[in-house]
């Protein structure tokens, strides 16, 4: 893969900087967005410099990653796909066997960088539903739902098993995502869903002691509020004290007094909330869904079934790191490790998340190619 | 399905499908999000207050100030009890992962006693986990140090700056300015907890507790923020205590050492009160104790020894001490036989030796072996003659005996400013009745004229009877609170005086007969205290007695002259006042174990009257020497 890119990168080396094949109201919304993450962690940290640049550096290691796999024909991407998808699931097995963490067996230390294999997934994932997918007759048929359902649930299940929920939803998600793009019958989709319903106490049984209490916290935070409650409840009170113009910026007392915790990382939207109030998030929301509808829109442009799939798959996968890490923020949902995304600090979600716009930038810069 | 349609793919068909899908799916996200920003609606707008309220209860807490104590002065200002910085260790009880091992780890660097672990468990019950409780007060220089390079290893605990209580006149003011200690269980059951939140000691004796209320003061409070850990990161507001009012007592702290010097911790008392107005100016009560070691909470055996000490230090003998006044009644009985109209002053009685009830075998003895022979008031008084009194009495009878004394005050508390006065015992026919339930005989009338049986009175209850005597009749309160001075830097406002009580109504004449036997007292040549005015410029008022501790009929008592042995069984007491024509302190000592009233407690008034005397002097207040001083002292 590495020598590939080189190659490419070479062919394509002089000609990295072509603006017009860029989607500027894409990547002006994800400044924007990169913009008020690091307002709101430079509030969040305590005036942490040293945080609110190493976040920086990774959004411009992103964006680089964002300009030049925007330089990748989708063509290639996809003739590498098989191969990417194989060998990032290789690489979730070497964790499981070898891979070190705090508790929870996801990083992979290669001596320079450590870094989570599961982070790959979640672009190789929709590419690998979408590469799958793109020669076979849409809306897909029993037997290619159940291929496209083997696809996921392999790397899926390895990164459960680590255990890391939040990325698992993520890569699970991205996968669907394409298979819903493809034009899965609605029916099926509902017969899975109810599926799904009924082997929730299944899964709950096979769910780690603490997974569980976080369902049950979610349910009734009060119940230990000193203990596992304690996230949940911190967090909508920094939420609700915001109230409708919020507290401002760098007022917030959860976060400042440390009554909230992780306030720069999965709980940095409780942050926003309490310092902006009701108006920056709808503000927010808006930001996110205009990302979001504009992937869609790319995607429904381009031409080539693979490019559209994938690029609508990342579109949609986006909105998933919002809608769970909202709803967990506001104990809608129970407390998942999925951060706000171009917000939250740290781990390399921010890189992942860029290179994957680079993909949709690509897809839409190689878009009239394929006329 | 048809072959030909799997094999050729419809990319018109696929693209409709993927736009209409990518349609509902946004459709969905947008429906999605709504969902999101309805609860936010519901968290931010809807909820809002609720929120904001419950944010503020987790980072705002009010923090008690408690207010530093009223000091207390003497009369002119000399501290009696002040406040001094101190450090204490503190602990909360919400940080300590394992008590008992911190505890143990602890006392490693800070020794720790039984007693301080002891009352820190205590106090561990009455408080939150969050509250903060004293473990150790008073930590010395070296204690502190060595906590501070070692304070990492304590979470939750920490040394905390406080004003300690501390009586610089140690044990000579430890009964009557009384001590304050920590609050027990029993106290905080009663305490309002607005005002005592934060405090950990309390007024429990003397006047630290009868005016605790006044001394304690109003706590203020700070406004802080705390973060999670509940640390202070600053003050929003601070709203300071108000200090208790600062009190200055009656007593002058030369004349109280005049009497503590001259008790020499034997088991006696003496009060001093000035006669026009009842300022108590002296009130000893000996042994003492160091009432600091109270403070900082007092070892158990260190408590032990006081409290089984033979001698009972910690008893307030001034206002708690029951002693028979022996002849020291005898002015007040011989002014009843006058102003009842049962006798003249120049009505004389034969004394014997022993007086009988007409009709009883029953012998009662005077002093002398074969009697003072004739004698009138006069010398009734000041040779302290029984058969004189004893007829008195009888022809009083006990009712009007019991009637006329109590004009005085006996029997009852004088109301002094002190907590658990005691009452004494008057005798009387209802007293013995409900105490005793037995009728009364006359042989107890006759020896309540010289103020033995039952009579029981407190050093106190003398003094102020004396004083009432020594101002014509005037009844004045004992008291002991002079002026308060509220703040810091308030002023020094005088406290309303009592309002006298009803004079007690009399005849000049018969008045002056009876003082005429007092001054006899000291400067007649039979007098019992003769000689004791010598060289002092005012003429003294005094009368001894020597009360018995137990019944004369014993054979041994027949027997013996020893003084030692007198010791035992007897108290020895004495009263004067001075200047006789218009007294201003009126004294009363007792000694328990006094041979004679005369020759023991005389002279410990003597040397009260000498710091008075030497204190008025220093003032300038000290009235014209008595014209008739050189004429008493010169009679032979």
């Amino acid at each position: 893969m590495i020598s590939a890119l080189g190659m490419r990168m070479r062919r394509f080396g002089l000609r990295l900087w072509r603006p017009k094949r860029l989607d500027w109201p894409l990547l002006y919304a994800l400044f924007v967005l990169a913009c008020i993450g690091l307002l709101t962690l430079y509030s969040a940290s305590d005036e942490n410099m040293r945080l609110v640049i190493s976040q920086a550096l990774r959004f411009v290691l992103g964006g680089l990653m964002l300009l030049v796999v925007s330089r990748i024909p989708p063509r290639v991407l996809q003739a590498w796909t098989p191969w990417l998808y194989a060998f990032s699931t290789f690489l979730l097995l070497v964790v499981a066997i070898i891979g070190e963490g705090r508790g929870a067996y996801r990083w992979l230390d290669l001596g320079v960088v450590r870094f989570q294999p599961s982070e790959l997934l979640k672009l190789t994932m929709p590419m690998m539903v979408a590469w799958y997918l793109h020669p076979r007759h849409h809306p897909p048929s029993w037997k290619h739902t159940l291929g496209v359902a083997v696809l996921i649930a392999i790397p899926v299940s390895l990164i459960a098993e680590q255990p890391d929920l939040g990325t698992a939803l993520l890569v699970a998600a991205a996968g669907a995502f394409a298979l819903f793009l493809a034009g899965m019958r609605w029916w099926r989709i509902l017969a899975l869903v109810a599926l799904a319903a009924l082997a929730a106490p299944v899964a709950w049984h096979f769910m780690h002691e603490y997974q569980r209490q976080r369902v049950l916290t979610m349910l009734n935070p009060e119940s230990d509020p000193l203990g596992a409650g304690w996230h949940i409840i911190q967090s909508k009170i920094a939420v609700g004290s915001g109230g409708f113009f919020g507290k401002g910026w760098q007022h917030s007392t959860q976060s400042r007094l440390d009554f909230l915790p992780e306030h720069t990382t999965d709980f940095v939207f409780a942050v926003f909330g309490e310092e902006f109030g009701l108006f920056g998030v709808l503000l927010l929301l808006c930001l996110y869904l205009f990302i979001i509808g504009r992937c869609l829109w790319l995607a429904a442009e381009a031409r080539e079934t693979y490019s559209r799939l994938l690029a609508g798959a990342i579109g949609m996968s986006f909105f998933v790191y919002v809608i769970v890490n909202g709803g967990m923020i506001t104990g809608l949902l129970p407390v998942v490790g999925v951060p706000l995304p171009l917000v939250s600090y740290g781990g390399t979600s921010a890189v992942t998340l860029l290179t994957g716009f680079g993909v949709v930038m690509s897809i839409h810069a190689h878009r009239k190619t394929h006329e | 399905m048809p072959l030909s349609r799997a094999r050729l793919k419809d990319a018109r068909g696929e693209t409709h499908l993927f736009r209409v899908r990518a349609l509902t799916g946004f459709a969905l996200i947008v429906l999605a999000m709504l969902v999101l920003a309805t609860r936010f609606f519901w968290l931010q707008v809807v909820q809002h207050n609720e929120y904001a309220a419950r944010s503020t209860q987790n980072r705002v807490h009010l923090r008690r100030l408690p207010p530093p104590r009223g000091l207390i002065y003497d009369r002119n200002g000399v501290l009696l009890a002040d406040n001094v910085p101190a450090f204490r260790l503190d602990v909360t009880p919400e940080r300590v992962k394992n008590m008992d091992a911190m505890l143990k780890r602890l006392s490693m660097i800070i020794p720790l006693s039984d007693d301080d672990l002891k009352a820190f468990r205590r106090s561990l019950k009455q408080h939150r986990a969050f509250q903060s409780v004293p473990l150790k007060l008073r930590l010395n220089e070296d204690e502190i140090d060595r906590f501070a390079v070692n304070r990492w290893r304590f979470p939750g605990v920490e040394v905390v700056p406080y004003l300690s209580r501390h009586y610089p006149q140690g044990a000579m003011f430890a009964h009557v300015v009384g001590h304050v200690g920590r609050i027990n269980p029993s106290e905080l059951a009663h305490l309002n907890p607005d005002l005592y939140d934060g405090t950990t000691h309390i007024g429990k004796t003397g006047i630290e507790r009868y005016y605790e209320s006044r001394l304690h003061g109003v706590p203020g409070y700070e406004v802080v923020e705390v973060n999670a850990d509940q640390r202070v990161q600053r003050v929003l507001q601070t709203h300071p205590p108000k200090p208790g009012e600062s009190l200055y007592l009656t007593l002058d702290v030369r004349i109280q050492k005049a009497a503590y010097d001259a008790l020499d911790g034997r088991a006696g008392a003496a009060v001093a009160i000035d006669p026009r107005n009842g300022q108590v100016l002296a009130m000893v009560s000996t042994p003492s104790f160091d009432p600091n070691l109270f403070v900082g909470g007092i070892s158990s055996s260190d408590y032990a020894q006081l409290l089984h000490d033979p001698e009972k230090p910690l008893l307030d003998r001034a206002i708690r001490g029951g002693y028979p006044p022996g002849s020291t009644v005898k002015p007040f009985i011989g002014l009843g036989g006058l102003e009842l109209g049962l006798r003249k002053p120049s009505d004389t009685v034969l004394s014997t030796g022993v007086f009988h009830i007409p009709g009883q075998a029953r012998g009662y003895r005077d002093d002398q072996r074969y009697g003072a022979g004739r004698v009138d008031l006069v010398q009734a008084i000041e040779q302290s003659v029984n058969t004189y009194f004893y007829k008195l009495a009888l022809d009083m009878g006990i009712d009007r005996f019991s009637a006329w004394m109590s004009k005085f005050g006996f029997g009852k508390p004088t109301g002094i400013d002190l907590p658990d006065e005691s009452s004494g015992v008057l005798p009387s026919r209802q007293w013995k009745r409900i105490h005793r339930n037995q009728v009364w005989f006359p042989g107890e009338t006759v020896i309540a004229g010289i103020g033995q049986g039952y009579w029981v009175v407190t050093p106190v209850q003398l003094a102020s009877a004396l004083s009432t005597l020594a101002d014509g009749g005037v009844p004045h309160r004992p008291y002991l609170l002079d002026a308060v001075r509220r703040g810091i830097d308030g002023k020094r406002t005088p406290s309303p005086m009592p309002a006298p009580g009803k004079p007690i109504k009399h005849d000049t004449k018969d008045w002056d007969a009876v003082l005429q036997g007092m001054i006899g007292v000291v400067y007649g040549d039979k007098g019992t205290a003769r000689g004791l005015g010598a060289g002092f410029p005012y003429v003294i008022a005094g009368k001894t007695g020597t009360a018995e501790r137990y019944s004369r009929t014993t054979k041994a008592y027949e027997e013996t002259t020893n003084t030692k042995v007198l010791a035992r069984r007897h108290r020895a007491l004495f009263e004067a006042f001075t200047p006789a024509e218009h007294p201003r302190i009126a004294v009363v000592v007792v000694l328990e174990h006094g041979a004679w009233g005369g020759s023991v407690a005389a002279p410990v008034a003597r040397k009260i009257l000498d710091a008075w005397l030497a204190e008025q002097k220093s003032r300038g207040t000290a009235p014209a020497p008595s014209t008739s001083t050189s004429a008493a002292e010169g009679t032979p």
